[in-house]
C-alpha cells in the first residue's frame, strides 16, 4: 500500500505538539492544518506577515488582501497578528518557528534539501521564502512522495538538483515510510504494511538503515 | 507646515526618471500599489530596475510595466506565479534581466539600506547557487553569505490611511513589504484608501512613521 496525501498529512500532524508555531509550505504540506487534532492549539505563520492564520473563508466572503504564501484567501483567528515582511522573516530565519513542513524534489542522506529549482532552463527560477524557512525553522519536516511520478527515487545519496539548504532536514514523511535523518544517514522508523525493507531500499537511492523496532506506518499506534 | 498629501497619482510619481530603481510593495495581488504603478506607466519612464516580490500577473500594474518594455531588470524572489505571462515571455526572449533573491534576504537587504548598514551575513542561501560569487564566512559553526544593502530611488507602496505628516497604518496582510520599502528609498510614495486628520491615527498603532514617507495620495 501507499498512503494517500491526507494519510501522510495525518501522520505529520501527529508530530506537531500542542502550542507549536508552525509554517506549512505551499502544496502538499498545507493539508496538515486540516488534520491536526482539534485539542491541539497550533499557531500557523505565513511569510507575508500573518500569525494565527485560519482556514479559507466561506466562498464569496473574505478579505482579498488576506492571503497565504500560496496566494489563496485565508482568515485570521482570534489572537492573530499582522506584521511586516522583515519581521515575518525574523521569525523564520531567527529560529522562532518551531516546525516547518516542506515539500521536496530531493532529500539527501545528509539532510540536504532541494525543493526550489529543477534543471529545466525554460522555466524562470523562483525561490520565495523556501531557503529562509529551511535554514531557520527549529525542526524541518519534509512531506513528499517516496518517488517521482516516473518512479525515480527522491531520497538520494547526494542531491542533483540545486540545494535549498544543506544539512537541515530532520525527518521525512513519504507515502511509504517515516525516516529520520541521522549522522549516519536515513534511519527508517516506520514502514507501510506490505512493503519489505528490501523493497523500500529498491525505491531509495541512498542506503537505508532500519530501526530495531520498526513500526507499521498507517496503523494506529 | 508639513503636508505630504498630493492631489493625484500623476503628481505622486512626478520626478521619477529613466533608469530609476523602483521598490514596489505587494505580495501576490495583496498590497500592490496598482494606481501608482499605472501612473508610473503613464509617466513613460523606461530602463527601470524594479524590486518587488513577484514579477506581475495578468495585464495590469507590474505586468503592464514589463509588457511595455519599461523594465530592464527585476529583482525579486518568486517570478513564477501563475499569470506571470509577460515576465516569462520577455525572460525567455532574453529581454529582461532577473536577479533572484531569497525572500527574507530581499526584505533584509532593504532593511539594511534603510538602516544605514553596509550589508549582513545570513545563513540563507549558503551552499546554494544563489550564493555564487558571494563572500562566505563561518559564524558560530555555520556558513553565512554576505549580502549587500538594496537601495531604491523610489518606493511605491500601499497603505490604508495616512495623515498629512505621512504617518501610515495598513490593512491586514497588504502591509507586507510596505514598511521596509518605505525606509529604503530616497523618495517614498504611499497610496492610501483615505486621509485622516493629524492626531486621528492612534500613535500606538502607527506602523510607518511619517519620517519615512515623502508623498501620500488617495487612490
Amino acid at each position: 500500500m501507499r498512503l494517500t496525501a491526507r494519510q501522510m498529512a495525518a501522520r505529520v500532524a501527529q508530530d506537531i505538539p500542542d502550542g507549536s508555531y508552525v509554517n506549512l509550505g505551499i502544496g502538499l504540506p498545507t493539508l496538515v492544518a486540516d488534520v491536526v487534532p482539534p485539542d491541539r492549539e497550533v499557531v500557523y505563520h505565513s511569510e507575508n506577515g500573518i500569525l494565527g492564520m485560519g482556514p479559507a473563508p466561506a466562498p464569496g466572503t473574505g478579505d482579498p488582501e488576506l492571503i497565504n504564501a500560496g496566494k489563496q484567501l485565508v482568515t485570521l483567528l482570534p489572537g492573530g497578528a499582522y506584521f511586516h515582511h522583515t519581521d515575518a522573516f525574523v521569525m523564520m530565519r531567527g529560529g522562532h518557528i518551531d516546525i516547518t513542513v516542506l515539500g521536496a524534489f530531493q532529500v539527501s542522506a545528509r539532510g540536504d534539501l532541494a525543493n526550489w529549482a529543477t534543471d529545466d532552463p525554460t522555466v524562470p527560477p523562483a525561490v520565495g521564502g523556501a531557503m529562509d524557512l529551511a535554514v531557520g525553522a527549529r525542526r524541518v519536516l519534509v512531506m513528499t512522495t517516496h518517488t517521482t511520478k516516473d518512479g525515480r527515487p527522491k531520497l538520494v545519496t547526494s542531491c542533483t538538483y540545486p540545494l535549498t539548504a544543506a544539512g537541515v532536514v530532520d525527518r521525512v514523511y513519504t507515502d511509504l515510510a517515516v525516516l529520520d535523518v541521522t549522522p549516519d544517514g536515513f534511519l527508517v522508523q516506520e514502514l507501510v504494511a506490505g512493503t519489505t525493507p528490501a523493497e523500500l531500499q529498491a525505491r531509495t537511492d541512498a542506503p537505508l538503515r532500519f530501526a530495531d523496532e520498526l513500526a507499521v506506518l498507517g496503523e494506529e499506534p | 507646515m508639513i503636508d505630504k498629501r498630493v492631489a493625484s497619482t500623476a503628481e505622486a510619481v512626478a520626478g521619477i526618471t529613466d533608469g530609476a530603481t523602483v521598490l514596489v510593495g505587494g505580495f501576490g495581488n495583496s498590497g500592490i500599489p496598482v494606481e501608482l504603478v499605472h501612473a508610473l506607466l503613464d509617466l513613460g519612464v523606461r530602463d527601470l530596475t524594479v524590486v518587488t516580490n513577484n514579477a506581475g500577473s495578468g495585464e495590469t500594474d507590474i505586468a503592464a510595466l514589463i509588457r511595455e518594455r519599461r523594465v530592464r531588470k527585476i529583482i525579486c524572489s518568486y517570478p513564477r506565479s501563475s499569470g506571470s505571462v509577460w515576465f516569462e515571455k520577455l525572460w525567455r526572449a532574453g529581454e529582461i534581466e532577473l536577479e533572484l533573491v531569497p525572500q527574507g534576504t530581499l526584505s533584509e537587504r532593504m532593511r539594511a539600506a534603510g538602516a544605514g548598514l553596509g550589508g549582513f551575513f545570513t545563513p540563507t542561501g549558503a551552499d546554494t547557487p544563489l550564493a555564487d560569487g558571494k563572500e562566505v564566512r563561518v559564524i558560530g559553526g555555520r556558513r553565512h553569505v554576505f549580502e549587500e544593502p538594496l537601495h531604491g530611488d523610489v518606493a511605491l507602496i500601499k497603505a490604508d490611511r495616512a495623515d498629512r505628516w505621512g504617518n501610515l497604518v495598513y490593512h491586514s496582510a497588504a502591509r507586507n513589504f510596505g514598511p521596509v520599502m518605505a525606509t529604503a528609498a530616497k523618495l517614498t510614495v504611499a497610496q492610501v484608501r483615505a486621509f485622516v486628520e493629524l492626531g486621528e491615527l492612534d500613535p500606538e498603532a502607527v506602523v510607518t512613521p511619517g519620517i519615512f514617507v515623502d508623498r501620500v495620495v488617495v487612490a
